[in-house]
Protein backbone atom coordinates (compact mmCIF):
# COMPACT_ATOMS: atom_id res chain seq x y z
CA UNK A 1 0.00 0.00 0.00
CA UNK A 2 2.79 2.08 1.13
CA UNK A 3 5.29 1.31 -1.61
CA UNK A 4 4.75 4.15 -3.92
CA UNK A 5 5.54 6.83 -1.20
CA UNK A 6 8.65 4.84 -0.52
CA UNK A 7 9.91 4.35 -4.46
CA UNK A 8 8.97 8.57 -4.49
CA UNK A 9 11.31 8.98 -1.67
CA UNK A 10 14.01 6.88 -2.77
CA UNK A 11 13.53 9.22 -6.58
CA UNK A 12 13.73 12.58 -4.80
CA UNK A 13 16.87 12.07 -3.63
CA UNK A 14 18.41 10.53 -7.04
CA UNK A 15 19.96 12.12 -9.61
CA UNK A 16 17.76 12.74 -12.86
CA UNK A 17 20.54 10.07 -14.41
CA UNK A 18 19.71 7.82 -11.91
CA UNK A 19 15.99 7.94 -12.12
CA UNK A 20 15.68 7.23 -15.76
CA UNK A 21 18.47 4.44 -16.00
CA UNK A 22 17.52 1.22 -17.05
CA UNK A 23 17.93 -1.29 -15.55
CA UNK A 24 16.21 0.51 -12.61
CA UNK A 25 18.39 1.76 -10.00
CA UNK A 26 16.61 1.23 -6.16
CA UNK A 27 19.47 3.37 -4.15
CA UNK A 28 20.58 6.71 -4.92
CA UNK A 29 23.95 6.70 -4.88
CA UNK A 30 24.23 9.41 -3.36
CA UNK A 31 21.62 11.37 -0.82
CA UNK A 32 21.16 14.55 -2.96
CA UNK A 33 18.95 17.13 -1.29
CA UNK A 34 19.90 19.53 -3.77
CA UNK A 35 16.31 19.19 -5.91
CA UNK A 36 14.05 19.96 -2.28
CA UNK A 37 15.97 23.58 -2.40
CA UNK A 38 15.49 23.49 -6.78
CA UNK A 39 11.64 23.35 -6.66
CA UNK A 40 11.36 26.59 -4.39
CA UNK A 41 13.42 28.31 -6.41
CA UNK A 42 11.75 27.39 -9.80
CA UNK A 43 7.83 27.38 -8.30
CA UNK A 44 6.28 29.92 -6.02
CA UNK A 45 6.38 26.66 -3.82
CA UNK A 46 6.74 28.69 -0.58
CA UNK A 47 3.76 31.00 -1.35
CA UNK A 48 1.67 27.99 -2.27
CA UNK A 49 2.11 26.04 0.94
CA UNK A 50 1.04 29.32 2.60
CA UNK A 51 -1.93 29.55 0.69
CA UNK A 52 -3.12 25.90 0.91
CA UNK A 53 -2.08 26.58 5.06
CA UNK A 54 -4.30 29.82 5.18
CA UNK A 55 -6.90 28.30 3.10
CA UNK A 56 -6.88 24.89 5.53
CA UNK A 57 -6.86 27.18 8.65
CA UNK A 58 -9.68 29.46 7.98
CA UNK A 59 -12.25 27.06 6.10
CA UNK A 60 -11.71 24.88 8.95
CA UNK A 61 -12.30 27.35 12.14
CA UNK A 62 -14.71 28.69 10.01
CA UNK A 63 -17.00 26.04 9.01
CA UNK A 64 -16.77 24.33 12.45
CA UNK A 65 -17.69 27.76 14.35
CA UNK A 66 -20.41 28.65 11.96
CA UNK A 67 -21.58 25.53 11.36
CA UNK A 68 -22.11 24.61 14.87
CA UNK A 69 -23.74 28.12 15.37
CA UNK A 70 -26.40 26.70 12.99
CA UNK A 71 -26.56 22.99 14.20
CA UNK A 72 -27.13 24.13 17.70
CA UNK A 73 -30.14 26.37 16.23
CA UNK A 74 -31.67 23.42 14.81
CA UNK A 75 -31.58 21.00 16.97
CA UNK A 76 -32.14 22.77 20.47
CA UNK A 77 -34.30 26.22 19.31
CA UNK A 78 -37.52 26.59 18.42
CA UNK A 79 -38.71 29.34 15.52
CA UNK A 80 -41.53 29.38 12.99
CA UNK A 81 -40.14 28.00 9.35
CA UNK A 82 -37.18 25.69 11.45
CA UNK A 83 -38.07 22.30 9.71
CA UNK A 84 -38.36 23.72 6.40
CA UNK A 85 -34.75 25.64 6.67
CA UNK A 86 -33.23 22.58 7.61
CA UNK A 87 -35.42 20.88 4.86
CA UNK A 88 -33.58 23.39 2.24
CA UNK A 89 -29.92 23.34 3.83
CA UNK A 90 -30.78 19.18 3.15
CA UNK A 91 -31.26 19.98 0.20
CA UNK A 92 -27.68 21.39 -0.71
CA UNK A 93 -26.14 17.94 0.40
CA UNK A 94 -27.50 16.54 -2.34
CA UNK A 95 -26.36 18.69 -5.86
CA UNK A 96 -22.64 17.44 -6.44
CA UNK A 97 -20.48 20.66 -6.83
CA UNK A 98 -19.53 20.51 -10.09
CA UNK A 99 -22.60 21.76 -10.78
CA UNK A 100 -22.23 24.88 -8.84
CA UNK A 101 -18.99 25.75 -10.30
CA UNK A 102 -19.51 28.00 -13.44
CA UNK A 103 -22.12 30.31 -11.43
CA UNK A 104 -19.78 30.32 -8.19
CA UNK A 105 -17.21 31.14 -10.43
CA UNK A 106 -19.11 34.00 -12.42
CA UNK A 107 -19.56 35.05 -8.64
CA UNK A 108 -15.97 35.31 -7.69
CA UNK A 109 -15.52 37.32 -10.89
CA UNK A 110 -18.33 39.54 -9.76
CA UNK A 111 -17.15 40.29 -7.00
CA UNK A 112 -13.96 41.00 -8.43
CA UNK A 113 -12.16 38.09 -6.07
CA UNK A 114 -10.62 35.81 -9.27
CA UNK A 115 -7.27 35.30 -8.13
CA UNK A 116 -7.00 36.18 -4.58
CA UNK A 117 -7.36 33.47 -1.07
CA UNK A 118 -10.95 34.58 -0.45
CA UNK A 119 -11.97 33.57 -3.43
CA UNK A 120 -10.18 29.64 -2.67
CA UNK A 121 -12.10 30.61 1.08
CA UNK A 122 -15.82 31.34 0.54
CA UNK A 123 -17.24 28.31 -0.75
CA UNK A 124 -15.82 25.78 1.80
CA UNK A 125 -16.76 28.04 4.72
CA UNK A 126 -20.66 27.31 4.59
CA UNK A 127 -21.38 23.85 4.65
CA UNK A 128 -24.70 21.89 4.85
CA UNK A 129 -22.95 18.83 5.70
CA UNK A 130 -21.17 20.25 8.73
CA UNK A 131 -24.67 21.58 9.89
CA UNK A 132 -26.27 18.20 9.55
CA UNK A 133 -23.22 15.98 11.24
CA UNK A 134 -23.08 18.49 14.48
CA UNK A 135 -26.98 18.84 14.54
CA UNK A 136 -27.39 15.24 14.85
CA UNK A 137 -24.93 15.65 17.75
CA UNK A 138 -26.75 18.65 20.21
CA UNK A 139 -29.68 15.99 19.56
CA UNK A 140 -27.87 13.54 21.33
CA UNK A 141 -27.54 15.95 24.50
CA UNK A 142 -29.52 16.00 27.46
CA UNK A 143 -31.78 19.10 27.85
CA UNK A 144 -31.26 19.18 31.68
CA UNK A 145 -27.73 20.76 31.48
CA UNK A 146 -29.42 23.58 28.88
CA UNK A 147 -31.96 24.07 31.29
CA UNK A 148 -30.07 24.45 34.54
CA UNK A 149 -27.68 27.25 32.49
CA UNK A 150 -30.88 28.84 31.68
CA UNK A 151 -32.35 29.11 35.03
CA UNK A 152 -28.93 30.35 36.31
CA UNK A 153 -29.36 33.64 33.35
CA UNK A 154 -26.91 32.66 30.95
CA UNK A 155 -28.21 33.73 27.50
CA UNK A 156 -28.59 31.68 24.57
CA UNK A 157 -24.85 32.32 22.98
CA UNK A 158 -23.57 31.62 26.56
CA UNK A 159 -25.09 27.85 26.18
CA UNK A 160 -24.25 27.70 22.61
CA UNK A 161 -20.46 28.13 23.96
CA UNK A 162 -19.86 27.28 27.21
CA UNK A 163 -22.10 24.67 27.82
CA UNK A 164 -22.96 23.02 24.21
CA UNK A 165 -19.81 23.24 22.46
CA UNK A 166 -17.28 21.42 24.68
CA UNK A 167 -20.06 18.88 25.17
CA UNK A 168 -20.14 17.83 21.34
CA UNK A 169 -15.97 18.36 21.12
CA UNK A 170 -15.74 15.21 19.45
CA UNK A 171 -17.91 15.58 16.42
CA UNK A 172 -16.11 18.78 15.85
CA UNK A 173 -13.12 17.83 15.94
CA UNK A 174 -14.16 14.99 13.15
CA UNK A 175 -15.41 18.00 11.42
CA UNK A 176 -12.59 19.35 11.48
CA UNK A 177 -9.97 17.04 10.06
CA UNK A 178 -12.59 16.34 7.12
CA UNK A 179 -12.74 19.69 6.16
CA UNK A 180 -9.09 20.56 6.75
CA UNK A 181 -8.31 17.13 4.76
CA UNK A 182 -10.74 18.31 1.60
CA UNK A 183 -9.31 21.62 2.06
CA UNK A 184 -5.91 20.80 1.47
CA UNK A 185 -6.99 18.15 -1.10
CA UNK A 186 -9.37 20.18 -3.24
CA UNK A 187 -7.95 20.97 -7.00
CA UNK A 188 -11.06 21.50 -9.03
CA UNK A 189 -11.87 24.90 -7.65
CA UNK A 190 -8.52 26.15 -7.07
CA UNK A 191 -7.58 25.60 -11.04
CA UNK A 192 -10.69 27.41 -11.85
CA UNK A 193 -10.72 30.47 -9.69
CA UNK A 194 -6.71 30.90 -9.09
CA UNK A 195 -5.00 31.04 -12.54
CA UNK A 196 -1.73 33.01 -10.87
CA UNK A 197 0.32 30.28 -9.46
CA UNK A 198 1.27 32.90 -7.07
CA UNK A 199 -1.98 32.79 -5.46
CA UNK A 200 -2.67 29.05 -5.91
CA UNK A 201 -2.55 26.44 -3.25
CA UNK A 202 -0.12 23.39 -3.26
CA UNK A 203 -2.74 21.08 -5.06
CA UNK A 204 -3.27 23.15 -7.99
CA UNK A 205 0.69 24.60 -8.13
CA UNK A 206 1.58 20.85 -7.97
CA UNK A 207 -0.24 20.86 -11.50
CA UNK A 208 1.69 23.32 -13.06
CA UNK A 209 5.23 21.65 -11.90
CA UNK A 210 3.95 18.92 -13.97
CA UNK A 211 4.54 20.94 -17.09
CA UNK A 212 7.91 22.22 -16.29
CA UNK A 213 9.24 19.39 -15.36
CA UNK A 214 8.61 16.56 -18.15
CA UNK A 215 11.43 14.94 -17.36
CA UNK A 216 12.87 15.83 -13.84
CA UNK A 217 11.48 12.91 -11.95
CA UNK A 218 13.77 13.86 -8.56
CA UNK A 219 12.02 17.33 -8.68
CA UNK A 220 8.45 16.18 -9.10
CA UNK A 221 8.67 13.34 -6.63
CA UNK A 222 10.58 15.98 -3.95
CA UNK A 223 7.43 18.13 -5.17
CA UNK A 224 5.00 15.91 -4.14
CA UNK A 225 6.53 14.76 -1.52
CA UNK A 226 6.62 18.23 0.37
CA UNK A 227 2.57 18.61 -0.73
CA UNK A 228 1.64 16.06 0.80
CA UNK A 229 3.63 16.22 3.92
CA UNK A 230 1.72 18.36 6.13
CA UNK A 231 -1.56 16.57 5.75
CA UNK A 232 0.31 13.27 6.58
CA UNK A 233 1.83 14.74 9.79
CA UNK A 234 -1.46 16.10 10.86
CA UNK A 235 -3.39 12.35 10.38
CA UNK A 236 -0.31 10.87 12.06
CA UNK A 237 -0.80 13.67 15.02
CA UNK A 238 -4.90 13.04 14.51
CA UNK A 239 -5.63 9.46 13.62
CA UNK A 240 -8.22 9.21 16.27
CA UNK A 241 -9.74 11.97 15.01
CA UNK A 242 -9.65 11.07 11.48
CA UNK A 243 -10.85 7.73 12.19
CA UNK A 244 -13.83 9.07 13.89
CA UNK A 245 -14.43 11.06 11.04
CA UNK A 246 -14.75 8.17 8.89
CA UNK A 247 -16.90 6.77 11.17
CA UNK A 248 -19.18 9.72 11.62
CA UNK A 249 -19.82 10.24 8.37
CA UNK A 250 -20.42 6.61 8.03
CA UNK A 251 -22.94 6.24 10.49
CA UNK A 252 -24.76 9.00 10.61
CA UNK A 253 -23.82 10.66 7.23
CA UNK B 1 -30.16 -23.60 16.29
CA UNK B 2 -31.60 -19.97 16.06
CA UNK B 3 -29.67 -17.23 17.55
CA UNK B 4 -30.44 -16.27 21.03
CA UNK B 5 -33.67 -14.48 21.12
CA UNK B 6 -33.51 -10.77 22.73
CA UNK B 7 -35.26 -10.98 26.76
CA UNK B 8 -38.76 -9.43 26.85
CA UNK B 9 -37.77 -5.66 27.77
CA UNK B 10 -38.99 -4.56 31.45
CA UNK B 11 -42.60 -2.54 31.04
CA UNK B 12 -41.75 0.94 31.86
CA UNK B 13 -43.59 2.16 35.20
CA UNK B 14 -46.78 4.11 34.63
CA UNK B 15 -45.90 8.14 35.16
CA UNK B 16 -47.92 9.22 38.07
CA UNK B 17 -48.43 12.17 39.69
CA UNK B 18 -46.74 15.25 38.79
CA UNK B 19 -46.33 15.35 35.07
CA UNK B 20 -42.76 17.51 33.63
CA UNK B 21 -43.77 19.75 31.26
CA UNK B 22 -42.32 18.95 28.12
CA UNK B 23 -38.74 20.51 27.63
CA UNK B 24 -39.64 21.46 24.65
CA UNK B 25 -42.18 24.12 25.23
CA UNK B 26 -39.11 26.02 27.42
CA UNK B 27 -36.91 25.65 25.01
CA UNK B 28 -38.20 28.97 22.79
CA UNK B 29 -35.96 30.53 20.43
CA UNK B 30 -37.30 32.99 18.45
CA UNK B 31 -35.07 35.53 16.74
CA UNK B 32 -32.13 34.60 17.94
CA UNK B 33 -32.57 31.11 16.58
CA UNK B 34 -32.83 32.87 12.53
CA UNK B 35 -29.50 34.33 13.88
CA UNK B 36 -27.76 31.71 14.61
CA UNK B 37 -28.66 30.22 11.03
CA UNK B 38 -28.05 33.17 8.81
CA UNK B 39 -23.97 32.57 8.22
CA UNK B 40 -24.59 29.60 6.98
CA UNK B 41 -27.85 29.92 5.85
CA UNK B 42 -26.64 33.20 3.55
CA UNK B 43 -24.02 31.45 2.97
CA UNK B 44 -25.46 28.65 1.09
CA UNK B 45 -27.82 31.08 -0.43
CA UNK B 46 -25.31 32.34 -2.26
CA UNK B 47 -22.91 30.10 -2.80
CA UNK B 48 -24.96 26.93 -3.56
CA UNK B 49 -28.80 27.57 -4.08
CA UNK B 50 -28.59 30.46 -6.32
CA UNK B 51 -25.51 28.58 -8.69
CA UNK B 52 -27.83 25.58 -8.67
CA UNK B 53 -30.82 27.46 -9.83
CA UNK B 54 -28.71 29.54 -12.14
CA UNK B 55 -27.24 26.29 -13.77
CA UNK B 56 -30.62 25.20 -14.72
CA UNK B 57 -31.41 28.13 -16.14
CA UNK B 58 -28.31 28.57 -17.79
CA UNK B 59 -28.20 25.37 -19.00
CA UNK B 60 -31.09 26.38 -21.12
CA UNK B 61 -29.62 29.39 -22.64
CA UNK B 62 -26.76 30.54 -24.85
CA UNK B 63 -23.95 32.26 -23.06
CA UNK B 64 -23.34 35.74 -24.51
CA UNK B 65 -20.35 37.58 -24.03
CA UNK B 66 -21.27 39.86 -21.47
CA UNK B 67 -24.48 38.72 -19.83
CA UNK B 68 -26.57 38.64 -22.72
CA UNK B 69 -27.94 34.99 -22.36
CA UNK B 70 -30.70 34.33 -24.84
CA UNK B 71 -33.06 31.43 -23.76
CA UNK B 72 -32.39 28.76 -26.48
CA UNK B 73 -34.44 25.51 -24.87
CA UNK B 74 -32.59 22.13 -25.11
CA UNK B 75 -30.44 23.36 -27.77
CA UNK B 76 -27.36 22.83 -25.30
CA UNK B 77 -28.43 19.40 -24.55
CA UNK B 78 -28.96 18.54 -28.14
CA UNK B 79 -25.41 19.71 -28.65
CA UNK B 80 -24.28 17.53 -26.10
CA UNK B 81 -26.18 14.49 -27.03
CA UNK B 82 -24.61 14.88 -30.70
CA UNK B 83 -21.22 15.53 -29.25
CA UNK B 84 -19.52 12.15 -29.50
CA UNK B 85 -17.13 12.98 -26.74
CA UNK B 86 -19.94 13.06 -23.96
CA UNK B 87 -20.69 9.32 -25.19
CA UNK B 88 -17.14 8.34 -24.44
CA UNK B 89 -16.89 10.32 -21.39
CA UNK B 90 -20.37 8.63 -20.32
CA UNK B 91 -19.00 4.90 -21.11
CA UNK B 92 -15.74 5.95 -19.06
CA UNK B 93 -17.52 7.19 -16.50
CA UNK B 94 -19.41 4.62 -15.82
CA UNK B 95 -16.38 1.59 -16.13
CA UNK B 96 -14.70 4.14 -13.60
CA UNK B 97 -18.03 3.33 -11.27
CA UNK B 98 -17.31 -0.21 -11.89
CA UNK B 99 -13.74 -0.33 -11.51
CA UNK B 100 -14.34 1.98 -8.23
CA UNK B 101 -16.81 -0.36 -6.75
CA UNK B 102 -13.86 -3.36 -6.62
CA UNK B 103 -12.69 -1.52 -3.21
CA UNK B 104 -15.92 -2.88 -1.35
CA UNK B 105 -15.37 -6.30 -1.62
CA UNK B 106 -11.52 -5.68 -1.24
CA UNK B 107 -11.92 -3.74 1.57
CA UNK B 108 -14.61 -6.27 3.53
CA UNK B 109 -11.53 -9.08 3.20
CA UNK B 110 -9.26 -6.98 4.13
CA UNK B 111 -11.31 -5.95 6.89
CA UNK B 112 -12.54 -9.79 7.98
CA UNK B 113 -8.72 -11.19 7.63
CA UNK B 114 -7.93 -8.16 10.22
CA UNK B 115 -10.34 -9.32 12.48
CA UNK B 116 -8.75 -12.74 13.31
CA UNK B 117 -8.40 -12.58 17.42
CA UNK B 118 -5.11 -12.13 18.81
CA UNK B 119 -3.84 -10.23 15.50
CA UNK B 120 -1.71 -7.55 16.91
CA UNK B 121 -0.99 -4.37 15.27
CA UNK B 122 -4.54 -3.58 13.75
CA UNK B 123 -4.32 -0.20 14.22
CA UNK B 124 -0.52 -0.01 12.19
CA UNK B 125 -2.32 -1.70 9.46
CA UNK B 126 -4.96 0.45 9.43
CA UNK B 127 -2.78 3.61 9.54
CA UNK B 128 -0.82 1.66 6.20
CA UNK B 129 -3.83 1.09 4.44
CA UNK B 130 -5.58 4.79 5.52
CA UNK B 131 -2.29 6.89 4.48
CA UNK B 132 -3.21 6.70 0.83
CA UNK B 133 -6.47 8.31 1.58
CA UNK B 134 -4.95 11.17 3.41
CA UNK B 135 -2.33 11.69 0.96
CA UNK B 136 -2.83 14.71 -1.84
CA UNK B 137 -4.61 12.98 -4.81
CA UNK B 138 -2.50 15.41 -7.03
CA UNK B 139 0.24 13.76 -5.70
CA UNK B 140 -0.42 10.04 -5.68
CA UNK B 141 -1.20 10.75 -9.06
CA UNK B 142 2.58 12.18 -10.12
CA UNK B 143 3.72 9.02 -8.18
CA UNK B 144 1.94 6.49 -10.21
CA UNK B 145 2.22 8.12 -13.26
CA UNK B 146 6.12 8.15 -12.35
CA UNK B 147 5.51 3.72 -11.67
CA UNK B 148 3.58 3.43 -14.83
CA UNK B 149 6.22 5.21 -17.23
CA UNK B 150 6.40 3.00 -20.31
CA UNK B 151 10.34 3.87 -20.04
CA UNK B 152 11.60 4.18 -16.84
CA UNK B 153 8.41 3.22 -14.74
CA UNK B 154 8.86 0.45 -11.88
CA UNK B 155 5.83 -1.66 -12.89
CA UNK B 156 7.45 -2.30 -16.33
CA UNK B 157 11.24 -2.92 -15.22
CA UNK B 158 9.25 -5.43 -12.71
CA UNK B 159 7.22 -7.15 -15.35
CA UNK B 160 10.63 -7.28 -17.69
CA UNK B 161 12.12 -9.42 -15.36
CA UNK B 162 9.72 -11.77 -15.72
CA UNK B 163 10.03 -11.09 -19.73
CA UNK B 164 6.66 -9.66 -19.81
CA UNK B 165 7.35 -5.97 -22.05
CA UNK B 166 5.08 -3.32 -20.43
CA UNK B 167 3.11 -0.83 -22.04
CA UNK B 168 2.99 3.54 -21.62
CA UNK B 169 0.12 2.90 -19.26
CA UNK B 170 -1.25 6.21 -18.69
CA UNK B 171 -0.72 6.73 -22.39
CA UNK B 172 -1.92 4.11 -24.45
CA UNK B 173 -5.81 4.58 -24.68
CA UNK B 174 -6.47 0.95 -24.35
CA UNK B 175 -4.68 0.91 -20.75
CA UNK B 176 -4.98 4.65 -19.48
CA UNK B 177 -8.42 3.89 -17.96
CA UNK B 178 -7.74 0.90 -15.90
CA UNK B 179 -4.40 2.44 -14.90
CA UNK B 180 -6.12 5.41 -13.51
CA UNK B 181 -8.87 3.03 -11.92
CA UNK B 182 -6.59 0.92 -10.19
CA UNK B 183 -5.07 3.77 -8.98
CA UNK B 184 -8.78 5.24 -7.74
CA UNK B 185 -8.90 1.73 -5.76
CA UNK B 186 -5.71 2.16 -4.16
CA UNK B 187 -6.44 5.74 -2.70
CA UNK B 188 -10.12 4.84 -1.98
CA UNK B 189 -9.58 1.12 0.74
CA UNK B 190 -8.28 3.01 4.11
CA UNK B 191 -11.72 5.23 4.16
CA UNK B 192 -13.76 1.83 3.41
CA UNK B 193 -11.27 -0.46 5.45
CA UNK B 194 -12.30 2.04 8.69
CA UNK B 195 -15.96 1.66 7.94
CA UNK B 196 -15.92 -2.39 7.43
CA UNK B 197 -13.89 -2.90 10.63
CA UNK B 198 -15.82 -0.90 12.62
CA UNK B 199 -19.14 -2.59 10.94
CA UNK B 200 -17.26 -6.40 11.20
CA UNK B 201 -16.62 -5.58 15.35
CA UNK B 202 -20.25 -4.74 15.64
CA UNK B 203 -21.79 -8.22 14.98
CA UNK B 204 -22.35 -10.17 17.81
CA UNK B 205 -19.93 -12.92 18.70
CA UNK B 206 -22.73 -15.40 19.94
CA UNK B 207 -24.03 -14.89 16.26
CA UNK B 208 -20.78 -16.65 14.72
CA UNK B 209 -20.64 -18.65 17.37
CA UNK B 210 -23.89 -20.31 16.74
CA UNK B 211 -22.85 -20.69 13.36
CA UNK B 212 -19.62 -22.40 14.24
CA UNK B 213 -21.36 -25.02 16.34
CA UNK B 214 -23.94 -25.74 13.59
CA UNK B 215 -20.52 -26.91 11.78
CA UNK B 216 -19.81 -23.70 9.33
CA UNK B 217 -16.80 -23.28 8.03
CA UNK B 218 -15.07 -19.72 7.91
CA UNK B 219 -15.84 -19.17 4.73
CA UNK B 220 -19.45 -19.99 5.27
CA UNK B 221 -19.84 -18.28 8.08
CA UNK B 222 -17.94 -14.86 6.26
CA UNK B 223 -21.09 -15.35 3.34
CA UNK B 224 -23.22 -16.76 5.75
CA UNK B 225 -23.38 -14.15 8.85
CA UNK B 226 -20.92 -11.76 8.23
CA UNK B 227 -22.24 -10.53 5.15
CA UNK B 228 -25.59 -10.14 5.50
CA UNK B 229 -24.92 -8.65 8.87
CA UNK B 230 -22.51 -5.78 7.26
CA UNK B 231 -24.71 -5.15 4.24
CA UNK B 232 -26.18 -1.70 5.77
CA UNK B 233 -21.92 -0.84 5.78
CA UNK B 234 -22.03 -2.43 2.47
CA UNK B 235 -25.09 -0.61 0.78
CA UNK B 236 -23.82 3.03 2.51
CA UNK B 237 -20.17 1.90 1.04
CA UNK B 238 -22.09 1.43 -2.34
CA UNK B 239 -23.99 4.30 -2.34
CA UNK B 240 -21.04 7.03 -1.63
CA UNK B 241 -18.64 5.40 -3.61
CA UNK B 242 -21.07 5.61 -7.42
CA UNK B 243 -21.79 8.97 -6.06
CA UNK B 244 -17.73 9.36 -5.83
CA UNK B 245 -16.74 8.05 -8.95
CA UNK B 246 -19.13 9.40 -11.20
CA UNK B 247 -17.51 12.61 -10.25
CA UNK B 248 -13.76 11.31 -10.91
CA UNK B 249 -11.35 14.07 -11.70
CA UNK B 250 -7.94 14.99 -9.61
CA UNK B 251 -6.18 11.73 -10.71
CA UNK B 252 -7.80 11.82 -14.47
CA UNK B 253 -6.75 15.62 -14.70
CA UNK B 254 -2.69 14.79 -13.25
CA UNK B 255 -2.27 11.50 -15.01
CA UNK B 256 -3.65 11.86 -18.37
CA UNK B 257 -4.88 15.41 -19.11
CA UNK B 258 -1.98 17.57 -18.27
CA UNK B 259 -0.92 17.32 -21.97
CA UNK B 260 -3.59 17.59 -24.45
CA UNK B 261 -1.03 15.48 -27.12
CA UNK B 262 -1.48 12.39 -24.86
CA UNK B 263 -2.90 9.95 -26.92
CA UNK B 264 -4.72 8.07 -24.25
CA UNK B 265 -6.55 11.85 -23.94
CA UNK B 266 -10.15 11.38 -24.44
CA UNK B 267 -10.10 7.60 -24.07
CA UNK B 268 -9.46 8.08 -20.15
CA UNK B 269 -11.80 11.25 -20.10
CA UNK B 270 -14.68 11.48 -17.36
CA UNK B 271 -17.84 13.75 -17.65
CA UNK B 272 -16.28 16.21 -14.90
CA UNK B 273 -12.97 16.11 -17.11
CA UNK B 274 -15.43 16.89 -19.71
CA UNK B 275 -17.65 19.74 -18.16
CA UNK B 276 -13.85 21.01 -17.61
CA UNK B 277 -12.50 20.98 -20.94
CA UNK B 278 -16.06 22.78 -22.08
CA UNK B 279 -16.29 25.47 -19.19
CA UNK B 280 -12.83 26.66 -18.64
CA UNK B 281 -10.88 25.57 -21.93
CA UNK B 282 -13.10 25.73 -24.72
CA UNK B 283 -15.10 28.16 -22.94
CA UNK B 284 -18.52 26.89 -23.94
CA UNK B 285 -20.38 27.41 -21.22
CA UNK B 286 -23.99 26.55 -22.54
CA UNK B 287 -23.05 23.06 -22.94
CA UNK B 288 -21.22 23.01 -19.72
CA UNK B 289 -23.94 23.51 -17.98
CA UNK B 290 -26.27 21.07 -19.57
CA UNK B 291 -23.70 18.81 -18.79
CA UNK B 292 -23.32 19.41 -15.53
CA UNK B 293 -27.15 18.78 -14.87
CA UNK B 294 -26.73 15.54 -16.87
CA UNK B 295 -24.29 14.25 -14.49
CA UNK B 296 -26.37 15.37 -11.99
CA UNK B 297 -29.37 13.38 -13.19
CA UNK B 298 -27.53 10.44 -13.63
CA UNK B 299 -26.13 10.64 -10.20
CA UNK B 300 -29.74 10.97 -8.60
CA UNK B 301 -31.00 8.00 -10.88
CA UNK B 302 -28.32 5.43 -10.03
CA UNK B 303 -28.52 6.55 -6.36
CA UNK B 304 -32.46 5.70 -6.41
CA UNK B 305 -31.79 2.75 -8.14
CA UNK B 306 -29.75 1.77 -5.29
CA UNK B 307 -31.86 2.56 -2.82
CA UNK B 308 -35.02 0.87 -4.49
CA UNK B 309 -32.83 -2.38 -5.02
CA UNK B 310 -31.89 -2.30 -1.48
CA UNK B 311 -35.15 -4.23 -0.22
CA UNK B 312 -33.82 -6.97 -2.06
CA UNK B 313 -30.57 -7.26 -0.09
CA UNK B 314 -29.95 -5.44 2.76
CA UNK B 315 -30.74 -6.92 6.07
CA UNK B 316 -31.30 -4.69 8.92
CA UNK B 317 -30.99 -6.10 12.42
Amino acid sequence: MIFPFAWQILTAFKTQAEAVAVPVQILPSRWEWAVFTEIFEVLPFAEQLRTSVIVAFVRTVGQVMLCSLAAYAFARLRFPGRELLFALFLSVLMVPGQLLILPQYELMATFDLLNTIPALILPGLFSAFGTFLLRQFFLTIPAELEEAALLDGASRLRIYWSVMLPLVRPALAALAVITMMNSWNDLLWPLVVNTDPNVMPISAGLTTLQGQFQTNYPALMAGALLASLPMLLVFLVLQRQFVQGIALTGSKG
Amino acid sequence: MAAPTTTPAPVAPIETGRRRRPIRSRMRGGMIGYLFIAPVGLGLLVLYIYPAVATFALSFTEWGPFGGNTFNGFTNYAAVFRNELFWRALGNTLLYMVIGLLVIPIAIIIAALLNKPGLRGVGVYRTLYFIPFVTLPVASGMVWKWLYNGDYGLINAFLSSFGVSGTYWVANPSTALLAIGIVQVWSQIGYYLVIFIAGIKAIPQTYLEAAELDGAGPIRRFFLVVIPLLSPSIFFCSVINVIATLQIFDLIYVMSQSSSANPAFNSAQSIVTLFYQMAFVENNKGNATALAFLLMLLIAALTAVQFRLQKKWVFYD
